[in-house]
C-alpha cells in the first residue's frame, strides 16, 4: 500500500462532453464503478491509530466518575480522553445553538452520546480497550414526549439556556416556536360547509446514508491538522472544529473525501472533532470509521411528529380555512430544530390557497436521539398530514380527491400564510393533471398475464405468501411544496474558483468549489456549467476543500441553485477577462471585437453570429485566467415571531405523485406496484441525475410510508439500530417510478433551474398511505404503516 | 495469524492477522483494496459484496482465516475477470493476472486521475460500462457489490427478467437512486452482451 490514500483531481472532457441540458455522465463515474474512488473511509495513512468512541448506554444520567486508567494500560492504546481532556473552554458545538457536548461533561443526555474517546492500533484494540473505561451513572427521569417534557417539575434539557430563542419559547424545553396568523380564521370557519380536523404521527425516520461516518485526521508541523472527511458543508464544520481545538481556521485543513451518501445526516458534526483530538494528542493520524451500529447514534435523525389539522371547505370545493399544532421531537440537543420549524409551520398549508390560517409548529428538547435535517426538513411532516385531510374533505364533499386539490391548487401570485407571494410558476394543478393522466398499470396481473405472470410481484414477495386472494388495489395521490435554499434571513452564498488555462495545448477550465459532492452529481453539473459559459471541453473538478470560500451546505436542494449559480457567475468573469485579453491582443484586427456580442464556443472566441475571431489557446498565449468569487440569491428575511409574517424564502419546488398499492389483507402486506412522480424542475440541467434524483427521493418517501422508523422505548433508547431491524427500501420493495419531468423556468434563478432534491420526498409518503387507505378503507393516520395497523391484530 | 490467498488472480499474503478480523477488513485495511464497501458490516447490505470461488458472498460475514487458499474477487478485479471469461479463459479468476493488469487496479497515485467515462472502454466490463452510462451511479458507495452481484447474475443468466434481476440484487441496499436505473443498468449490459455474441 501507498503512504497515503486521499482525494485527488477528477478530470473529463476528452471523450464525455456535454454542456448544460445535456444527461452528462458523471466524472467520478468510471472511479466509482472500479472501486478506486476513496470514500473518507477509504482514508489510509502509514502508521494511522483507530480511534472509537465510548457512548452512553443510558437516555439520562448523571456521570459520577469515569477511571480510564485500565484502558490505557492495554497494550496498543495510545490515548484515552474524557471531557477533561479537552484543550479549550470552547467544549460545545452545534449548528445554530452551540448545546451540544464535544464529550458528555457530568451528564448524559441522550442514548449514544458520546462519553469518552480511544484511539489504538488496532480499531479491536479500540474498541476492547473502551470497553475497559469505567463509567458510574446515575440514571434521572427521562423526558420523551410533549406531555413530560413540559410538564411543571420536568427536567430541563438544558437549565439555564441563553441561546436566542431562549426568550420567546412558552417552556425551556421548547427550542423554538413559531406562530403564524393570517386572515380571520372565526370569520372564514363560519362560512364553511364541512370541517374536517385529524391528528397525524410521523415515526423517527433515518437518512440511513450507506457510507458510515468516518474520516482521517493528520497531525501538521505547523501544530495544526489535516483532516480527510464526509460531510455536506465543509465550511460549516470548520467554524465549529476549530475553536474546540484550539486552532485558528487556517491550521484546520479540510478536504472532502468521497461522500457516501447525506440526505440530512451529515450537516451536524459527528466524528470530525473527535479524530482531530486524537490525532493531535498522539501526534499520529487518526481514523474513524463507525460501524452501522453507532451510525444510527452517531447523526440526527428526521423529527417525528404529531401533528393537528383542521381544514374546512364550502359545498362548491372552496377551502375556507386551517387551523394546526405541529410538535417535532428535537430530541437531546437543538440541531437544525429551529430551521425545521420554519419549515414545517410556513409550508403547513401545502399547495393550496387558504387565506385564513392560524398555524402553531414547535419543537421539544427531550431525551430522545437529536433530530436535525433530512430530506424534506419539516415539510415531509406536514405534507403527509395536510395531505390526509384534503383526502377526507373530498371524501366529505363527494368530490374527485384530484379535482379537489386541483380547484385549490396555488399557483404563481398566490401568497403564502406568511404573507410572501409565491413569484415564479408554481403549476401545482398541472402537475396533478398529468399525473393523473399517466397509465395505469394493469389490475390483477397474477391472473391476466397468464404464462409470465409472477408471483414475486405480489405482496410478500420472495416469500410467496399469496397467489392473489385477499388481494386488493387501491390508488392515491398527493403533492406537495419545499422551499429551496436557506430561508428566514440566512446569508446563502456560494463561492467559486475557476481557472482557465492551456495545458498540452488545449484549454482547460479547472473547477474549484468547496461544494459537497454527496452522490447528487454537483460535480457533473459543474462541469457543464464550465462548458457551456467557457466553451472547453476539458474540465477539472479540483477536490472540495477550506482551501477556497464556503459553498453553503449541500442540502434544501440548494447547490445546483447556488453553488451551480457561483460557477456560472465565475465562469462569466472569466469569460469578461478572456474577451479584454482578446481586444488588447487582437482588437485591431476585427472591428467585430469592439462592436459585436462576443461568446466562447469549442474553444474559439466567436460573435454572435458565428464568426470565428480567434483561437482561445491564442488569446491565453500561457496566460491563466485565475478567479474566485462569491455568488448570492436574492435575500430572504426573518418570520415575524408573532404573527410569522415575513418573506422568508427563496424559492419553492412542486412534486405530485401517483401511488398504485396492491394490499394482501389477511396478511396485512403490502406491495407497492407503481409510484408515479410529475415534478416541476425548472430547467433540467442533467435529465439523467434529474430523474435519478426523483426516484430516489420517491423511494424514501415510500420507507417512511411503509417500513422506516427508529424505534425508541419510552426510556428514550433507541429499539433497533441495525440493518436488520430498521429496513429501508430493497430493489424487492420499490416499484416502477415513472417520471414525468415539466420545465417552467423560473426567471430569479439561474438558467430558471429549481432545486429538486427533497420534493420528491414529501408527496410520495401520503400517495402510497392514500393508496393503502383506498384499497382497505381504514383511516391510517400514521407512517409508517405497518402490518399490525393493517390487519387489526 | 498469516493468512494466504488469492485476490483478482494474485496470491496475496498478510500477516499479523487476529483471528477475529473478517475477510473485508483484510482486504480494505490490509491489502489495499477499499473497493469492496463497508455499510453495515452486519451482512444486511450488500456493499462488501465478493466472489468466493466464484460464490457472490458479504465479505464482512467471511472470517478472515476462511479464505485461507481460496480465491477472491473483488470489484477492482472485476473488469479482468469478466475479460477472461469472455476470452474462455479462466472463470474463477485463478488463472493469474499479468502484472501490468494488476497494476491497474491497485491503488494510483492520487492525482491527475481521469474520471473519463469513456475514455478507457476496454478496460471496464459491460456491467461497470453500463452502471455508467445508465445513471446508476450516485453517491456509489453501493456500486462495488451491485455490480459484483450483477455480474454473477448475467454470469449465470444471459437475459434475466426483472423479477430476475430483483430477485438476484434484493440482497444489496441502494440509498441514492431508488433502483430504476440500476434495472436499465442490468438490462444494458444484458442486451449490449447478447448483442456482442
Ligand atoms: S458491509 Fe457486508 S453486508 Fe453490509
Ligand atoms: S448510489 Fe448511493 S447508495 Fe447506491
Amino acid at each position: 500500500m501507498g503512504a497515503t490514500r486521499i482525494p485527488g483531481n477528477i478530470t473529463q472532457g476528452s471523450t464525455a462532453k456535454g454542456g448544460i441540458g445535456e444527461s452528462t455522465l458523471r466524472p467520478d463515474g468510471t472511479l466509482k464503478v472500479t472501486g478506486e474512488f476513496a470514500y473518507s473511509s477509504d482514508m489510509w495513512h502509514e502508521d494511522m491509530l483507530w480511534g472509537f468512541t465510548l457512548r452512553s448506554p443510558h437516555a439520562h444520567a448523571e456521570i459520577k466518575s469515569i477511571d480510564t486508567s485500565e484502558a490505557l494500560a492495554q497494550a496498543g492504546v495510545y490515548a484515552v480522553l474524557t471531557y477533561d481532556d479537552l484543550p479549550t473552554d470552547v467544549k460545545n458545538y452545534g449548528l445554530e445553538i452551540q448545546d451540544t457536548p464535544v464529550l458528555a461533561h457530568g451528564r448524559v443526555r441522550h442514548h449514544g452520546e458520546p462519553v469518552a474517546l480511544v484511539a489504538a492500533d488496532h480499531p479491536e484494540t479500540a474498541r476492547r480497550a473502551a470497553a475497559k473505561i469505567k463509567v458510574e451513572y446515575v440514571q434521572l427521569p427521562v423526558v420523551h414526549d410533549e406531555q413530560t417534557a413540559l410538564a411543571e417539575d420536568a427536567p430541563l434539557l438544558h437549565p439555564g439556556r441563553d441561546d436566542h430563542h431562549a426568550g420567546h419559547v412558552p417552556h425551556p424545553n421548547v427550542v423554538h416556536r413559531q406562530p403564524i396568523h393570517r386572515g380571520d380564521v372565526a370569520a372564514a370557519r363560519a362560512r364553511a360547509d364541512v370541517i374536517v380536523s385529524g391528528e397525524y404521527v410521523v415515526g423517527m425516520q433515518d437518512q440511513a446514508f450507506l457510507g458510515p461516518e468516518s474520516g482521517l485526521a493528520v497531525p501538521a508541523e505547523d501544530g495544526g491538522v489535516d483532516l480527510y472527511i464526509a460531510t455536506q458543508w465543509l465550511h460549516s464544520d470548520l467554524r465549529q472544529i476549530a475553536p474546540v481545538l484550539g486552532l485558528p481556521p487556517e491550521k484546520v485543513r479540510m478536504t472532502l473525501s468521497g461522500v457516501g451518501g447525506a440526505f440530512g445526516g451529515r450537516e451536524d458534526l459527528s466524528m470530525q472533532i473527535h479524530a482531530c483530538l486524537l490525532a493531535l494528542r498522539t501526534g499520529k493520524p487518526v481514523k474513524i470509521v463507525y460501524n452501522r451500529f453507532e451510525s444510527f447514534f452517531g447523526h440526527v435523525h428526521r423529527h417525528p411528529a404529531k401533528l393537528w389539522y383542521e381544514h374546512g371547505a364550502t359545498k362548491d370545493g372552496k377551502l375556507t380555512h386551517m387551523r394546526c399544532r405541529i410538535v417535532l421531537d428535537g430530541g437531546a440537543y437543538a440541531s437544525a430544530s429551529p430551521a425545521v420549524v420554519g419549515n414545517a409551520s410556513s409550508l403547513s398549508v401545502g399547495p393550496y390557497v387558504i387565506d385564513d390560517v392560524e398555524i402553531e409548529a414547535v419543537a421539544l428538547y427531550t431525551n430522545n436521539p437529536p433530530c436535525g435535517a433530512m430530506r424534506g426538513f419539516g415539510a415531509v411532516q406536514a405534507c403527509f398530514a395536510y395531505e390526509a385531510q384534503m383526502d377526507k374533505l373530498a371524501a366529505e364533499l363527494g368530490m374527485d380527491p384530484v379535482e379537489f386539490r386541483r380547484l385549490n391548487a396555488m399557483s404563481q401570485g398566490t401568497l403564502l400564510p406568511t404573507g410572501q407571494v409565491v413569484d415564479s410558476p408554481a403549476p401545482v394543478a398541472e402537475l396533478l393533471r398529468r399525473i393523473k393522466a399517466m397509465p395505469l398499470p394493469p389490475e390483477r396481473q397474477w391472473e391476466t398475464a397468464g404464462e409470465s405472470a409472477d408471483v414475486r410481484a405480489l405482496p410478500g414477495g420472495l416469500s410467496n405468501t399469496t397467489h392473489g386472494e385477499g388481494v386488493v388495489r387501491g390508488v392515491g395521490y398527493a403533492v406537495g411544496i419545499k422551499n429551496v435554499g436557506f430561508s428566514e434571513g440566512f446569508d446563502d452564498y456560494s463561492t467559486a474558483r475557476v481557472r482557465l488555462e492551456v495545458v498540452g495545448g488545449e484549454p482547460v477550465a479547472v473547477v474549484h468549489t468547496a461544494m459537497a459532492e454527496v452522490g447528487q452529481g454537483g460535480v457533473t453539473v459543474h462541469a457543464q456549467i464550465a462548458r457551456t459559459e467557457l466553451g472547453v471541453t476539458q474540465v477539472t473538478i479540483h477536490p472540495a476543500d477550506t482551501q477556497v470560500g464556503s459553498a453553503g451546505s449541500t442540502s434544501a436542494s440548494r447547490q445546483t441553485y447556488v453553488t451551480g449559480g457561483a460557477v456560472k457567475n465565475t465562469c462569466e468573469a472569466v469569460r469578461e477577462k478572456v474577451l479584454e485579453l482578446g481586444r488588447a491582443r487582437f482588437g485591431s484586427y476585427h472591428p467585430a471585437w469592439a462592436t459585436a456580442e462576443l461568446l466562447l464556443e469549442s474553444g474559439k472566441v466567436v460573435t454572435d453570429g458565428g464568426e470565428v475571431l480567434a483561437d482561445l489557446v491564442e488569446v491565453l498565449e500561457g496566460e491563466a485566467i485565475d478567479l474566485e468569487l462569491e455568488w448570492r440569491h436574492r435575500p430572504t428575511e426573518a418570520f415575524d415571531l408573532h404573527t410569522g409574517q415575513g418573506n422568508g424564502h427563496v424559492q419553492y419546488s412542486f412534486a405530485a405523485h401517483r401511488a398504485v398499492v396492491e394490499v394482501d389483507t389477511e396478511l396485512g402486506l403490502v406491495k407497492v406496484v407503481e409510484l408515479a412522480c410529475a415534478q416541476d424542475v425548472g430547467r433540467a440541467l442533467n435529465p439523467l441525475s434529474v430523474v435519478g434524483q426523483i426516484q430516489g427521493g420517491t423511494t424514501q418517501g415510500l420507507g417512511l410510508a411503509v417500513m422506516e422508523e427508529i424505534v425508541v422505548s419510552k426510556e428514550a433508547k433507541v429499539r433497533n439500530p441495525s440493518f436488520t431491524d430498521y429496513l429501508i427500501p430493497t430493489i424487492l420493495d420499490t416499484p416502477t417510478i415513472p417520471v414525468d419531468v415539466l420545465e417552467l423556468a423560473d426567471e430569479h434563478a439561474p438558467y430558471g433551474l429549481r432545486g429538486i432534491g427533497e420534493a420528491p420526498t414529501l408527496s410520495s409518503t401520503p400517495a402510497v398511505v392514500s393508496a393503502i387507505r383506498a384499497a382497505t378503507g381504514l383511516a391510517l393516520n400514521r407512517v409508517p404503516v405497518r402490518p399490525e395497523h393493517l390487519t387489526g391484530t | 495469524m498469516r493468512l494466504t490467498f488469492t485476490v483478482n488472480g494474485r496470491q496475496q499474503e498478510a500477516d499479523d492477522v487476529w483471528e477475529g478480523e473478517s475477510l473485508l477488513y483484510v482486504l480494505r485495511e490490509r491489502m489495499g483494496l477499499p473497493g469492496s464497501k463497508n455499510a453495515c458490516e452486519q451482512g444486511e447490505c450488500g456493499s462488501c459484496t465478493v466472489r468466493l470461488d466464484g460464490v457472490p458472498v458479504c465479505a464482512c460475514l467471511v472470517a478472515a482465516g476462511q479464505v485461507q487458499d481460496r480465491e477472491v474477487v473483488t470489484v477492482e478485479g472485476l473488469a479482468d475477470y469478466a475479460r477472461q471469461r469472455a476470452e474462455g479463459g479462466c472463470g474463477t479468476g485463478a488463472c493469474g493476472t499479468s502484472l501490468d493488469d494488476a497494476k491497474r487496479w491497485q491503488s494510483k497515485p492520487a492525482d491527475g486521475r481521469t474520471g473519463e467515462a469513456g475514455a478507457f472502454p476496454q478496460q471496464l466490463s459491460a456491467i461497470q460500462r453500463a452502471f455508467i452510462d445508465a445513471g446508476a451511479v450516485q453517491c456509489g458507495f453501493c456500486t462495488p457489490g451491485l455490480l459484483v452481484a450483477a455480474d454473477e447474475l448475467l454470469e449465470r443468466n444471459a437475459s434475466p427478467s426483472d423479477e430476475d434481476i430483483r430477485e438476484a440484487l434484493s440482497g444489496n441496499l441502494c440509498r441514492c437512486t431508488g433502483y430504476e436505473k440500476i434495472l436499465d443498468a442490468v438490462r444494458l449490459a444484458a442486451a449490449r452482451t447478447e448483442e456482442a455474441v
